[in-house]
């Protein structure tokens, strides 16, 4: 990837977007095996609806994965010093998540420059499934 | 209502492996296209050890209890309640393959909102890796739907 710098990114600047695939039974039955997140009502349309949902639906912490994909694609893990959400609505069976983040703000702290990105991820008819925030680490130059 | 008598409980710490296998499982639910997260040869490249823990992995990690619901058990709430309110992780030392990392938890905090209607607990998490470092910290709101 080619490397991002303190300077030469700017406050309203976008991270490339993530788009991706449809969530179906299977994406959350190999995620609650591959999280260890074994809670029945992500894989367990008897039990989601004896919960009073009509059906499984999908784990906060997939999209939470997906947006994170946002940020390790433009930048090297070992730059992200915080990372927070806030799971706004459910993601449904058939919900195509697109990941998406624009800088908010630049400072300097101790020596070191960071960025802090707002994050969001939508569904196929935009409904805000994740908000949040990330704040990075970046050389000056 | 749960009983607010529960914040400032504290959890036995637990502590999991990292596993390479785990991790490419992992990549592969997510639909990870980053070779650096399953591919070893392509980590090392990337000038990491081994294979890294992707960031919200460690979650995952805290999960690798008995009962990792034992939350719920304690404060007689039904697993079918629950949803996932909110997710922080801060960020101090990479995690990789191979690390062993030791989970201690804490919940800080219980309230209501809606009238009862729903109802939030929050537990943060330290994790430390084999070398006694402290490599994250986790915090989770659990909403508990009521009625």
């Amino acid at each position: 990837m080619a490397e991002v710098n303190f300077v030469s990114v700017n406050v309203g600047d976008q991270i490339p977007v993530l788009v991706k695939p449809e969530i179906t039974r299977t994406t959350l039955g190999l995620f609650a095996g591959a999280s260890g997140d074994h809670n029945p009502i992500h894989i367990d349309i008897d039990f989601a609806r004896a919960a009073g949902m009509d059906d499984v639906f999908a784990h906060g912490m997939l999209s939470m994965a997906y947006l994170a994909q946002a940020l390790t694609n433009w930048v090297p893990q070992s730059a992200l010093r915080s990372y927070n959400v806030r799971f706004s609505a459910i993601t449904h069976l058939r919900d195509r998540i697109t990941c998406s983040g624009e800088i908010v703000e630049k400072f300097e702290e101790n020596g070191e420059s960071y960025i802090r990105v707002k994050l969001q991820a939508v569904n196929q008819d935009g409904d805000v499934k994740l908000a949040g925030d990330a704040v990075i680490a970046l050389p000056k130059h | 209502m749960i009983d607010r008598s529960h914040i400032g409980r504290e959890f036995g710490i637990h502590t999991a492996d990292i596993e390479k296998g785990r991790l490419r499982f992992f990549a592969k639910a997510t639909g990870e296209t980053n070779p650096v997260y399953f591919d070893e040869e392509a980590a090392k490249a990337a000038g990491h050890r081994t294979l890294p823990a992707p960031p919200t992995f460690l979650f995952s990690m805290d999960m690798e209890v008995p009962d990792p619901f034992e939350i719920l058990k304690i404060m007689d709430i039904d697993l079918g309640k629950i949803l996932h309110g909110t997710q922080e992780f801060m960020y101090h030392k990479p995690v990789y393959a191979g690390d062993t990392i030791s989970f201690k938890s804490e919940v800080t905090d219980i309230f209501d909102k809606k009238g009862g209607a729903l109802e939030f607990i929050v537990k943060k998490t330290s994790a430390t890796n084999q070398k006694n470092e402290l490599v994250a910290e986790m915090s989770r709101t659990i909403v508990v739907r009521n009625g």
